[in-house]
Order: C-alpha cells, then sequence, then structure tokens
C-alpha cells in the first residue's frame, strides 16, 4: 500500500473511530483519536514527500494504485501523485494536524465534530491523488456534506444563513463540473476516465471550447473565482475554527486543484482563448476582494475576504500558463494554506472564543495584545506572510506569479501592485486589534510599559502554541528554502500529463 | 580575502543577539544587546582592516546555491560602495543602544527589534543577489514599524501606518519593476546584470523580451519610484517627518542614521549600473527633482517650529544632496564624476553621524522640559547648561558643512565635481546649503541665547554619561573633520567596475 492510499485511509478510518466511540469521556477521546489519526496522515504525507523519487529519470507520476471498480462505463480507483499532488497532500497533512490542535477545546458533540472534519480531510487526500476523473469527482463532491454539517452545528453568528449558501454555491459548481464531466464521457467513455489518458489524447477543439468554461466555473467556485467568490467570506465567518481553517486552507484548494489538474490539461488546446480571462478574474479577484477587505469591521470577514484575494494570485498564476507562474500558483496554494489557516486560527480560537466579539473596535478596546502577548507575536508574524513579506512562503510563491504575469499580461501587473498594497493595508488595520489603541499621552513621555492588562483571559493554551508553530515554522521553512517545492511544481508542469497546458501557449506565443 | 563567512556572520551575530535578548529574562536585556552590538562592531571593524580599498570588484565573497529555479542565490560581498554603510551601521547601533534611559533597559521588545533591523540593514548592505537584497530591506519595514507602533509618541498610529504603506507602495513597485530585470536576463545577480548593462545587452535583453522599447523606461521609472520613496526625493516624503517625529528618540537616530541610507545605497547598487543609458537620457529631470528636493526641504525646515522636524526636513535635505551628485554625476568619464560619487558616499555616512546626534540633542531637551520641542519654548541654555550646549553647538555646525568639522570635507568634494558637470545643480545645492545654515543657526540663536525663560532656569546639564555619549560624538565629528581619509581612503575604488 502507497502512502497516498495509507494516508487516505488513516483519515477515514479516523473519522469512522471517531463516530462509533462510547458517549462517556467523548470529550476527551474523540479529541485524542483526532490527533492520532491526523498526525497518521501527516506522516504518511511525510513519507510520500521524502519518498518521492526526484531523480531525473523517474516517472512523473509515483505511488500509482490502480483497482477495478466498475467495468461499464470504466470507472477505476486510480490514484497516484506527482510533485504538484506530493506538495498539496504535505499541506492536507499539516493543515489537518493544526485543526485538531485548534479545536482541542471543542465539547459539544465532539465524536460527530472530529468525524466531519476527518471526512474533509481523507475527501481533501483523496481529491489530491485521484487520477480517474470520475474518483476525483466523487471525492470532491463528498467534502460538501461535512462541510456543512460543521458550519450548520458548531457555527457561530448567522451560521445557518452561512452555511446553505455555502452548500448551494458548491453544489452549482459540482454541476457545472459533472456537466463538463459528462460532455467528456460522451466523448471518450470507451476508453475510460484516466485522467493522464485524457490528456495526452484530448476531445476534439470544439468540444474542448464548451468543457472548458464549465470545467474551470465549476471548479473555480470553490476556489474563490470573482465573482462568485461571496460564500467565501460569509461560509468563513460563520464557521467554527476549525472549520474554517480547513474551508480557506484545504476546500478552496480543492477547486484550483482540480482546474490545474483536469481542466487545463483536458482542454489544453482551449486555454489560448479563456486564459486571459481566467488571469483577468484573477486579478480582479486580488483587487475587489482587499478592497472589500478594508471596509469590513467582522474580523473573521476581513480574514475571509483575505482569502479570495490571496485565491486570486492562484488563478491569476494559473492563467498566465507559463511555467514559473504555474509552480508560483502552486506555491500559493500551499502557502496560502498555512497562513489562512493561521489568520484564523488566531481570529477565531485565540481571540474570539476568549472575548466574544469580532468586531475591530470592541475587540481592540478590550487590549487583547497586553492580556496575552502571545497572540500579538503570532498575529504580527502571520500578518507578516499574509502580507507577502520575504521570508514567509507567500512572498516567493507571489514572486513567481508576477515573473509568470511579467511575460503574459504585462499590464495585469497595475491593478496587481495596487492589490498587494491594499492587502497590506487591510493586514495591518486587522493586527492593529492585537498592537492596542492610541492612549493619548503627553508628548516625549516613555510609555509605560507595566501598564496592568485588562479583560482577564484564558492563557494561550499549549495545543493552540504548538499548532501556531507548526503552520509558521511551515510557512517559513518554505519562504526560506523554496527551491524544493518549486522544482517538484516544474518536474511536474514538464510531465506528460500536464505539459499540454504550456506547450499550446508557447505555441502561441511563436 | 580567506574563505572565513565574515559577512554571514557580520549578518547574523546581531539576528542571534536579537533572538537571545528576546528570550533571556528582562533584566539582561541591555548588556546582551549591548554586548551583540559591541561584538557586530568589532566584526566590521575587522572586515575594514582587511578590505582592500584599491581593489575593484567584491571582496570576502560568499556565494552559496539558494534558488535556483528564479534564478536566486546566496551572494554575499563588500565593495567600496558597501564598506562605509556597512561600517556605518555597525558603529551606530551602540550609540542607539546607550542612548536608551535608563528606564527602558528592561523592553526586551525593543532591544530586540533593534538587533533584528541592525541585522537586516547589514545585510542589504552586502547582498549581492537582487531577492537576497529585497528580503533584507522590506524586512526592515517590520521592525522599524513596531518600534514607531509600539513605541512611539502620541501620533505614533497614524505615523508608523503611513510610514509602513508608503514604503511598501514603494517596494512593490521596486520589486515588480525588477522582476522584469529577472525574466529577461533570468538572473537576480546584481553583478551579473550591471556586466549586461555595461555592455549594452540588457536593454536589448529587456526590448527583445517585452516586444516594446520602452519597457526599459518603464522598469527604470518602477525601480526609482521605490527607491525615491525610501529615500525619499520631493513628493514622495510625506512620511518622513511624522515617522521621526513619532519614534521614541533611540529610534529616530537609528532611522536616520542608517535606514535611510538603503535607498540611496538601492540607487548605488541597483538603479545607477543597470540603467546607463536610461540614465543619460533622462539626466536633466532628474537633476530638476533632486533640485527641487534639495531647495524645497530647506524651505520647509525653515518655517518649521518642531524641532524635530526642522530635523526631519534637514536630513531630507541631505539625502538630496547626494542624490543630486548621484544623478548629475554618475556614469561620467572623467575624474571629478567619480569625484561626486564619492562626495556624495561620504556625505552620507557623515549625516549618519551628525543627525543621530542632533536628534539625540533634541530628545534630551524634550525629556528634560516635560515634552516640549518647539524651537521657540527655550532659550539661554548656554548659560545653564554649557557642556549641553557647547557639544550640541558643535554638532549643528557640523550639519550645516563648518570646515574642520566632519560635515565639510564630503560637501566639499561634492560641489567640486558638481560646479563643473552640472553648474545648475551645484547652483541649486548652494543655496540650499545657505538655508540650511539660516536654519540651524536659527537653532543656535534661538535655543542656546537670550534670556532664559522661568520654566528652564532648573534646566539640568548633561550627566555624566550621556556627558561621554556627547564627547565621543562629538570627538567623532572633529576627527573626521580633520581626517576625512579614515573614511576616504576606503571609497578610492567605489564606483569603479559598474561599466564591464
Amino acid at each position: 500500500m502507497t502512502p497516498p492510499t495509507l494516508m487516505l485511509l488513516s483519515a477515514l478510518g479516523g473519522a469512522i473511530v471517531s463516530a462509533l466511540l462510547p458517549a462517556r469521556g467523548a470529550e476527551r477521546s474523540a479529541r485524542v483519536v483526532a490527533l492520532v489519526a491526523s498526525l497518521a496522515t501527516l506522516g504518511c504525507a511525510l513519507a510520500a514527500y521524502v519518498g518521492f523519487d526526484r531523480s531525473a529519470e523517474a516517472d512523473a507520476l509515483q505511488f500509482v494504485t490502480e483497482i477495478a471498480w466498475i467495468e461499464t462505463p470504466r470507472i477505476r480507483f486510480l490514484t497516484g501523485v506527482d510533485g504538484i499532488g506530493v506538495i498539496l497532500l504535505l499541506l492536507t497533512g499539516i493543515v489537518g494536524v493544526a485543526c485538531v490542535l485548534f479545536s482541542w477545546n471543542v465539547t459539544h458533540r465532539p465524536r460527530a465534530f472530529f468525524a466531519w472534519m476527518l471526512l474533509v480531510i481523507a475527501g481533501a487526500c483523496g481529491v489530491f491523488q485521484s487520477l480517474d476523473l470520475v474518483l476525483l469527482f466523487l471525492f470532491y463532491e463528498a467534502v460538501i456534506l461535512p462541510k456543512y454539517f460543521l458550519i450548520a452545528i458548531w457555527g457561530s453568528k448567522d451560521r445557518e444563513y452561512g452555511a446553505m449558501k455555502l452548500t448551494l454555491y458548491s453544489v452549482a459548481g459540482g454541476a457545472l463540473v459533472l456537466l463538463g464531466v459528462i460532455l467528456i464521457a460522451w466523448q471518450k467513455e470507451a476508453g475510460g476516465f484516466s485522467i493522464p489518458a485524457l490528456a495526452g489524447d484530448r476531445l476534439p477543439l470544439a468540444l474542448q471550447l464548451w468543457v472548458f468554461p464549465l470545467l474551470c466555473v465549476g471548479f473555480g467556485v470553490l476556489a474563490g473565482l470573482w465573482p462568485l467568490h461571496t460564500w467565501a467570506p460569509t461560509g468563513h465567518a460563520a464557521a467554527p475554527t476549525a472549520a474554517s481553517m480547513l474551508l480557506a486552507g484545504l476546500v478552496m484548494k480543492l477547486g484550483s486543484f482540480g482546474i490545474l489538474r483536469v481542466a487545463m490539461p483536458l482542454c489544453a488546446d482551449a486555454l489560448p482563448a479563456f486564459a486571459p480571462a481566467l488571469a483577468g478574474l484573477g486579478a480582479a479577484g486580488i483587487v475587489a476582494a482587499a478592497l472589500v477587505a478594508l471596509s469590513r469591521r467582522d474580523l473573521k470577514l476581513v480574514i475571509g475576504y483575505s482569502s479570495v484575494a490571496h485565491m486570486g494570485f492562484v488563478l491569476l498564476g494559473l492563467g498566465t500558463l507559463d511555467r514559473i507562474g504555474i509552480a508560483g500558483a502552486v506555491l500559493q496554494m500551499f502557502s496560502h494554506g498555512l497562513i489562512a489557516g493561521l489568520l484564523f486560527a488566531v481570529v477565531g480560537r485565540m481571540l474570539y472564543d476568549r472575548f466574544h466579539t469580532r468586531d475591530l473596535e470592541a475587540l481592540g478596546a478590550l487590549g487583547p495584545g497586553r492580556a496575552l502577548p502571545a497572540v500579538t507575536v503570532i498575529f504580527a508574524a502571520a500578518a507578516a506572510a499574509s502580507m507577502g513579506m520575504p521570508g514567509f512562503s507567500g512572498f516567493i510563491a507571489e514572486v513567481s506569479v508576477l515573473l509568470g504575469t511579467w511575460k503574459r499580461f504585462p499590464w495585469l501587473l497595475l491593478p496587481v501592485g495596487f492589490g498587494i498594497v491594499v492587502t497590506a493595508a487591510f493586514t495591518v488595520r486587522a493586527l492593529q486589534v492585537v498592537l492596542g489603541r492610541t492612549r493619548p499621552s503627553a508628548a516625549g513621555e516613555t510609555p509605560d510599559l507595566r501598564e496592568p492588562a485588562p479583560a482577564p483571559a484564558e492563557p494561550i493554551t499549549l495545543a493552540e502554541k504548538l499548532g501556531a508553530a507548526l503552520l509558521l515554522g511551515t510557512s517559513v521553512w518554505a519562504g526560506i528554502f523554496p527551491q524544493d517545492l518549486l522544482a517538484l511544481s516544474l518536474r511536474a508542469i514538464e510531465s506528460p500529463m500536464l505539459h499540454g497546458i504550456v506547450q499550446t501557449a508557447e505555441g502561441l506565443a511563436r | 580575502m580567506n574563505a572565513f563567512p565574515l559577512l554571514s556572520l557580520l549578518i547574523a551575530l546581531p539576528l542571534a543577539a536579537s533572538v537571545w535578548v528576546a528570550l533571556l529574562p528582562a533584566r539582561a536585556a541591555r548588556p546582551v544587546a549591548l554586548g551583540g552590538s559591541l561584538a557586530t562592531l568589532a566584526a566590521a571593524l575587522f572586515l575594514v582592516r582587511f578590505f582592500d580599498p584599491t581593489a575593484t570588484g567584491l571582496q570576502a565573497v560568499e556565494r552559496l546555491p539558494w534558488i535556483p529555479a528564479l534564478g536566486a542565490e546566496f551572494h554575499l560581498g563588500i565593495d567600496g560602495i558597501g564598506i562605509g554603510f556597512v561600517l556605518l551601521t555597525a558603529a551606530l547601533v551602540p550609540f542607539v543602544l546607550f542612548a536608551f534611559p535608563a528606564a527602558w533597559c528592561r523592553d526586551r521588545l525593543t532591544f530586540s527589534l533593534v538587533l533584528a533591523l541592525e541585522s537586516m540593514l547589514l545585510g542589504a548592505f552586502v547582498a549581492q543577489n537582487f531577492l537576497l537584497w529585497f528580503l533584507c530591506y522590506e524586512l526592515t519595514l517590520i521592525p522599524a514599524y513596531l518600534l514607531i507602533r509600539l513605541r512611539g509618541g502620541p501620533g505614533r498610529h497614524p505615523a508608523s501606518l503611513q510610514f509602513l504603506l508608503t514604503t511598501q507602495l514603494g517596494g512593490v513597485a521596486l520589486l515588480i519593476g525588477f522582476l522584469a530585470v529577472q525574466r529577461a536576463a533570468g538572473t537576480f545577480d546584481l553583478q551579473e546584470l550591471a556586466r549586461m548593462a555595461g555592455s549594452g545587452t540588457l536593454h536589448a535583453t529587456l526590448a527583445a523580451t517585452f516586444g516594446f522599447a520602452g519597457v526599459g523606461t518603464l522598469v527604470f521609472a518602477l525601480v526609482f519610484l521605490g527607491l525615491a520613496v525610501k529615500i525619499p526625493l520631493l513628493p514622495l516624503h510625506t512620511w518622513l517627518p511624522p515617522a521621526y517625529a513619532e519614534a521614541p528618540t533611540p529610534v529616530t537616530m537609528l532611522l536616520t542614521g542608517a535606514l535611510s541610507k538603503l535607498g540611496l545605497y538601492g540607487l548605488l547598487r541597483l538603479w545607477v549600473p543597470l540603467f546607463p543609458e536610461e540614465l543619460a537620457a533622462f539626466r536633466p529631470q532628474l537633476v530638476l527633482l533632486a533640485s527641487v528636493t534639495v531647495l524645497a526641504s530647506a524651505f520647509t525646515a525653515l518655517v518649521q517650529t518642531d524641532l524635530k522636524r526642522v530635523l526631519a526636513y534637514s536630513s531630507i535635505n541631505h539625502l538630496g544632496l547626494c542624490t543630486l551628485a548621484i544623478v548629475a554625476t554618475a556614469h561620467g568619464e572623467s575624474g571629478a564624476a567619480r569625484a561626486g560619487l564619492q562626495g556624495a558616499l561620504l556625505l552620507a555616512i557623515n549625516h549618519g553621524l551628525t543627525a543621530p546626534a542632533l536628534f539625540w540633542f533634541v530628545g534630551l531637551l524634550e525629556a528634560r522640559s516635560g515634552g516640549v520641542r518647539g524651537i521657540g519654548s527655550f532659550g539661554g541654555l548656554r548659560a545653564v547648561a554649557p557642556v549641553f550646549s557647547g557639544t550640541m553647538g558643535i554638532a549643528l555646525f557640523a550639519s550645516l558643512g563648518l570646515p574642520g568639522l566632519n560635515g565639510f570635507p564630503g560637501e566639499l568634494l561634492l560641489f567640486s565635481a558638481l560646479v563643473p558637470i552640472s553648474p545648475w545643480a551645484a547652483a541649486a545645492g548652494l543655496i540650499g546649503l545657505l538655508i540650511t545654515a539660516v536654519f540651524l543657526l536659527r537653532i543656535v540663536h534661538r535655543v542656546f541665547h537670550g534670556p532664559v525663560p522661568a520654566e528652564h532656569a532648573g534646566f539640568a546639564d548633561l550627566a555624566p554619561g550621556e556627558r561621554r555619549l556627547a564627547f565621543a560624538a562629538v570627538g567623532g565629528m572633529v576627527v573626521l573633520g580633520l581626517w576625512p581619509r579614515l573614511i576616504t581612503d576606503l571609497l578610492v575604488a567605489a564606483g569603479k567596475g559598474w561599466i564591464g
């Protein structure tokens, strides 16, 4: 059994065990089961990452598992990963463990909570390693139900609205994808649904021109494609902390991964026609979401819109159809998964659970930064990472995407550059909550460093510190040593499955 | 030079001290911070000792692969352009740490941030790969922002926000511009790019890659915009006066002494060598812009009443003068052109000594008078605090370029180069200098002379510790004024080898 399959099974197994636990003492046992299961998935992801053969003669697709499943239509359990899949499985493992650590205080129906959470992780694992189109779609759809329950049962303010909106958008996006899959099946049924095979033997161009928009918009809904992104901020804001982390960290990546793994290679000939639109919508998302984030007072909404802005970089990078631009998009998926997870953890778990307000003004007045210095440090680091400061993973990702943009759409750099500055502005605005309010004082007076802490709060627990250290540490590691991640992506882009993407674009340039 | 990674050590020492200060108990903060900064100074002096000023090209080079996929390399090296700034930064930080009043000596956060800032500054002055340089350049922002935001005066909130966002805007323009260079040339290596620019291939590669001829000019403008915010040139200077006025005095010393040199250094490292054609084409406009900066900042300083703001505009004035010399003389063939560059470097380094000293003196005024720093609030201090007035007076005269003090040699060198090459620029600079003299003398007149206001009758003169600091700074001004060769000898080869 390969590490990716084992990863899928450990998440699924954890979900089942958690659901079947006895009710007595479930508060403790459920989270322990979830932690063990998520650590097992992380272990498998690390095994896949370390064990992935990077030598020049190795196959692009590794850890391939093939099990016959349905004869007609020919659907198989066909899984395997390339460099991009490995990176995203690693992200899944890390975000999974962090989610459990930041859910350590869940006491309301803990067995169901952790079971649903592990199911989302299992679904993400499945999508990231599926090489059969129908299998991928099944995993993709399987995530919808657990995330609905996570928000509707454990959510906060406006949870029914947020959960329902998110589910409707997901279902609508899924329907578009399904339509695209049906069109492909109508044409290619006999050969089965192996994605590498379909990418090698593509549909006629006329059909690709229909299928690509269906798949791209369908997957794009989940990736926060502007203007279909509005589910994301409300859904993120209503969700419990762990679900926000999962939504921003993993579920949005399912959409962009779908575009890169399915829509683009299968319709590579149609890409020159649609890539400018994809890149333009990505850039529009960066600017529009950043501006909206600047105007919101609910801290969780601010972070929710920042996720849309950051996913705009992913879509922009994919739209460049350029090697380094796409590698940047993959790195941005990885990076955003970590940083958004961390920001939601700070806002949802560290601040909201303790101070019970998310309003910027009201929260700032309580002086959470003075009460909990650890939160100040973590939030400041997360804000710097989110702003795209060098030294964190987001910087290298943005640089790569911008390099790709220079190649293909230089004029888009103007709005994107503006978006980056606005991102810095709203991030600093959010950070003011912990930096304290400006206290009018006589000029030249040295600030009194021993001012007593206001609003006493439960101290930051060990689980929270560990979770924050895991996410921040990974972001810094990827920000300072991104070469391996970039090389993995670049290698995957050169593989037969994805090579068509850059090839058509280069034909266009010539 | 030997294979010992001295430049890495120079970056790592303050960084390690910064982390150490943050983790230790509060009472150890100041001794450890001072120890770290003095060790860094020792490393910098060691570097100067083994630096060969006559050699062209980089010394103490360290190269390690970093991100080959992006053409980024861990590439450090030092030459005549960087050495003075490295020495300045390393020498300034111990002064800054000494300048914190006793009430702050348990403030781990402040000391840790100051050392982190020092580490990033030194990194920027020795990095020879754009991505590494930009990393250090941008990361100076975080400690500087936090120092102003968390420890500044009553207006710290808007001041820090404006500082961060304006600088970030410049940083984004700079980054986006430079990425076009990488996209065309395939490397971030500044030496390699300078060689390409010298042989004329960089310009052609840019135009060929992006398919339109104006891209070279566009990139030139974007990089200049980014650096002009940092220097700052008018009209992008508005972040500076509030930031300098609101930051705690020792932090302002570091900002004006070392951080303000980053923009100037950026011009010399990644703008002048890379765009010789564009620089030649736009020289009149650039000279005009720099002249306007020199004149307007001098006139603005004249009408300010807040002493810190006067000094802030005076800082803009000095750096504008350095910029003026650089844009007017860069790439000139004659020896005078090289003298212009050396004059600008010398002036910048000496500004790094004089300006922090002046801010420190004003900080003392402010602390002793309960937060007053209006130019008209004082008077007659000469009588009640003679040592204070004497040392601050010398610093003021050094700032206005009195012969015998450290400001003069740089200005002499700079103007002697500027007059033959660009008489108009020289005239603008001289008028600016004249106005500077007026407002600095006005400080001398209003603060030290005249009747003593009743509330300042008990103004305390310098305490022994402060006296040592003041004498050290003023001594440095005299020594560097009389023996400018201590610095100029390091700069003789500066700017050689730009055109490969």
